[in-house]
């Protein structure tokens, strides 16, 4: 089989031994079945096992392995090794901090998901059947529902690294408008309400690096922007 | 090595589709309840189901429930438990009308009612034609769910321990499951878990086979931590091969897309299942499909240059029907066949997929296990759902949707009983046995200190090769006798795994030497079972037990309608009879499963 060098220079930092992280160069021959930066990770640790980063589905749906891969934040088994320019340069998320290696602490960034309210309310007494919603209605949801909460967005945003705790961050504001579009939820205003704060949802200037950055093809800015409008709207 | 003790009413291991369901059931009923996932809840592999869950709620064609659970049975080749399947079908309206109630986003028809999609195996009128049944989300519907329960959970307050592993099961001398000894990744902290109810919802194994569908994390943690503490395992001579992986990759294509129309083809161009299933065709149940794409790869009618995998083809499909109920499945094949659906057909083989067997549980999701002469005693404090459990609705094979139902149905009714046993039963915990956290302790040192050891990486890789050659989608006895060898070979490789990362700090190389120690319990559980069921059924199929008049299909009813058992003590084998009797209605009785 037909195989390749590849190099890679990687973070590291374990907490139990370095007193400071360091980059790691490493050169590893693949073959051509691997094809995905996560492929050729796993190989890594099979060499070294002391590479420590999380994993699941190797089929972008799970949102484990967002990293920064040569500065840009993506998932390691959606990106092809061959479109990277070598060496290849892995490090942690930027703006969270580092537990070790590849993976951050990402409560901040879970607090803020959490912080809107991210379910469904709806006061009514509950149908026998499923409640009604036009494929209209809930064409609304897309683009939205499929987030995989991997933090690629929020740990590209600079408003998000300088206020973690107060900036609610695109993931998490990008939800509060999933709930919000849903015909089936009655809290538009309390989500409002819950926005209406100089941080959590104004503190977005529209630099857009987080739809450049989200894997799924999923578009925060424009959420953040209809929900913009509607705090607009609702304050004349 | 002291270690910390925290003490809840019910402790649930896994945050997959069924430990979520489970969760809400008893945070709503107020007790004090752990959660323990070795990931966040929404990276749990039920993330990745596509297709959809079964319900006979009948939005765009008739449908009936008793009809589901025929073909149910019939896909289980009669090995499923009738009462179970029975409780399953009938529940599934009301279990799928919760989830919508929880804000979960299926596709609507214009009535605004749930779209509902047709699936392999799931018929109207008893076996009749088609049905559309599959309730659907696009093809995220796992996504979708797993999302919702989780939101769901939020609201309830449900408290988590996200990214601690469970290790292993604590059962005091009367047998009793008094919890789990846990290690939290991060700090390499091992606490132990003391609690009046202990529910598994750990998920599959598909990692003990090389080619798979499954997540790097399903790795039957829960089936071999029963199986350490001595509960026998189920049916695990079971696997479900998946018609359509992508080739090479393992990625899964939902048959969904056949639903949906797509068609499968020979390097002739030919639409082979109509050979195979003339009534069915493409949606024929998995088993069948499965070993008909064999048939036409072993018999030289394979595509690409070494004829080693068959295409589904969707181009007859409009653009637009593709991108609004397939979009999932247009990114994949780009992403992992290099393919654009829409303008040419997708190389796909067939790929583990589902574990049938399992920690065995009756439809009140008690774990139950033979003891002093009957078969099937709960074992008190103990509880299983999802497909880490065996329950048997699947039997001898599973239908497609009828896995995120299972979910749904077993983890509430694991959950109510559990609320109930909790309620009714004695307040206060029973003590822990002094030497509970020692099975622990014991692997954990062991590991430590292992020197001139077997690597990890490559221990896995060898098991799993010996599963994907001795007990893959076609079976031979010759290949099942050398593979119970071979596999036990391996075993005794696990016992000297050997890591060399011993950092405190989220050491994954730790967990996944762990992890190891549980796929070998489901490798040797499946090698064995699968070499001493000497008939063919369901996804069980042997060269020594063809399809002859007297055993159609190769099965033999007379000596095999029976549950296998599996101990990992003594590596021994026992056998329990098959609920022939549902709860309410008649028994279908066995005949000749033909699509
Ligand atoms: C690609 C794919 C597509 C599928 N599509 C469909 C479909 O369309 N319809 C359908 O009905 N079925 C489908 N299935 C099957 C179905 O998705 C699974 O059977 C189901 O999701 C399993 O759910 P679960 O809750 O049992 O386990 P999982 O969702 O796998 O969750 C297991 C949980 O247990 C935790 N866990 C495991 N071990 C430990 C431990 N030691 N300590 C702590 N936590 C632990 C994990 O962290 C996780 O939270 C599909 C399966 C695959 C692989
Ligand atoms: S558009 Fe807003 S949320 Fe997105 S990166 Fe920029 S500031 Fe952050
Ligand atoms: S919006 Fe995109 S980048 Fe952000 S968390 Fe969701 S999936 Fe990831
Ligand atoms: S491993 Fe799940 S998103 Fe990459």
């Amino acid at each position: 089989m037909e195989t390749r060098t590849v190099q890679f220079r990687i973070y590291r930092y374990d907490p139990d031994k370095d007193a400071k992280p360091w980059m790691q160069d490493i050169a590893l021959e693949l073959e051509s079945t691997d094809r995905k930066l996560l492929d050729a990770i796993v190989k890594l640790k099979a060499k070294d096992d002391s590479i420590a980063f999380r994993r699941s589905c190797r089929e972008g749906v799970c949102g484990s392995d967002a990293m920064n891969i040569n500065g840009k934040n993506g998932l390691a088994c959606l990106t092809d090794v061959d479109d990277l320019k070598q060496p290849i340069v892995l490090r942690p998320l930027p703006g969270l901090p580092v537990i070790r290696d590849l993976i951050v602490d990402m409560t901040q960034f879970f607090n803020q998901y959490h912080s809107i309210k991210p379910y469904l309310v709806n006061h009514d007494p509950l149908p026998e059947r499923e409640r009604l919603q036009s494929p209209e209605d809930r064409d609304e949801l897309d683009g939205l529902y499929e987030c995989i909460l991997c933090a690629c967005c929020s740990t590209a945003c600079p408003s998000f690294w300088w206020n973690p705790d107060k900036f609610v961050g695109p993931a998490g504001l990008l939800a509060a408008y999933r709930f919000i579009a849903d015909t089936r939820d009655q809290t538009t205003s309390e989500r409002l309400d819950n926005l209406e704060d100089p941080y959590r949802l104004f503190r977005c200037h529209t630099i857009m690096n987080c739809v450049d950055v989200c894997p799924k093809g999923l578009n925060p800015t424009k959420a953040i922007g209809k929900i913009k409008d509607m705090m607009m709207r609702r304050a004349v | 090595m002291a270690v910390a003790v925290r003490k809840f009413d019910a402790v649930i291991v896994g945050a997959g589709g069924a430990g979520l369901r489970a969760a809400i059931q008893l945070s709503e009923a107020g007790l004090r309840t752990a959660v323990i996932s070795k990931v966040f809840p929404t990276r749990s592999h039920t993330v990745a189901a596509q297709g959809g869950v079964a319900a006979s709620l009948g939005n765009s064609e008739e449908d009936h429930w008793h009809w589901h659970m025929y073909d149910t049975v019939k896909g289980s080749d009669w090995l499923g438990d009738q009462d179970a399947i029975e409780f399953m079908c009938r529940k599934a309206n009301e279990v799928v009308i919760e989830l919508e109630h929880y804000g979960m986003p299926f596709d609507r028809l214009d009535n605004g009612r749930i779209y509902q999609r047709p699936f392999g195996g799931h018929m109207s009128n008893f076996g009749e034609k088609p049905v559309a049944r599959s309730c659907a989300a696009a093809d995220r519907t796992g996504h979708a769910m797993l999302h919702a329960l989780y939101q769901r959970n939020i609201k309830a307050n449900t408290h988590f321990f996200t990214e601690w592993m469970a290790l292993d099961l604590i059962r005091d001398e009367d047998g009793d499951v008094l919890g789990v000894t846990a290690l939290e990744m991060e700090t390499g902290e091992v606490v132990a878990f003391h609690a009046r109810a202990t529910i598994f919802a750990t998920g599959g194994a598909g990692r003990i086979y090389h080619s798979s569908t499954n997540a790097f994390i399903n790795t039957g943690d829960g089936l071999g931590m029963a199986a350490r503490a001595g509960i026998p395992l189920e049916d695990m001579e079971f696997w479900q091969f998946h018609p359509t992986g992508v080739a090479g990759a393992g990625v899964l294509i939902t048959e969904g897309v056949r639903g949906e129309g797509g068609i499968l083809r020979n390097a002739q161009g030919e639409r082979f299942m109509e050979r195979y299933a003339p009534n069915a065709k493409d949606l024929a149940s998995r088993d069948v499909v499965s070993r008909a794409m064999v048939t036409e790869i072993n018999e030289g009618r394979g595509c690409g240059p070494n004829k080693d995998f068959v295409l589904l083809d969707i181009t007859h499909l409009k653009p637009e029907t593709i991108m609004k109920r397939l979009p999932g499945i247009h990114e994949i094949s780009l992403r992992f066949a290099g393919v654009d659906p829409i303008r040419a057909p997708i190389p796909v083989v067939p790929t583990c997929h589902f574990q049938m067997g399992g920690i065995p549980i009756n439809y009140r999701g008690q774990v139950v296990a033979p003891k002093s002469g009957s078969p099937e005693v709960p074992v008190p404090g103990f509880y299983a759902a999802g497909e880490c459990s065996c329950s048997s609705v699947h039997g001898a094979n599973r239908l497609g949707t009828n896995s995120l139902l299972e979910l749904l149905v077993f983890g509430k009714s694991a959950g109510e009983t559990a609320v109930n046993d909790l309620r009714m039963g004695r307040r206060e915990h029973k003590p822990l046995p002094k030497e509970a956290i020692d099975r622990t302790l014991a692997r954990l040192s062991r590991l430590e200190n292992q020197k001139d050891g077997a690597d990890v990486h490559e221990t896995r890789l060898a098991m799993q090769r010996v599963m994907q050659k001795h007990a893959g989608v076609f079976r031979f006895k010759d290949l099942l006798e050398e593979g119970v060898t071979e596999i036990m070979k391996v075993a005794d490789q696990v016992k000297m795994a050997q890591i060399n990362d011993k950092s405190r700090v989220f050491n994954t190389a730790r967990i996944e030497a762990l992890e190891l120690d549980n796929l070998i319990e489901v490798a040797k559980a499946t090698m064995v079972s699968a070499e001493a069921r000497k008939e063919s059924r369901g996804a069980h199929v042997r060269d020594d037990a063809p399809d002859t008049p007297e055993h159609p299909d190769g099965r033999d009813d007379d000596n095999w309608i029976k549950h296998t058992l599996w101990y990992s003590e003594g590596n021994r084998l026992d056998y329990k009879p098959v609920h022939l009797d549902p709860l309410t209605v008649e028994s279908f009785p066995p005949k000749k499963r033909s699509y």
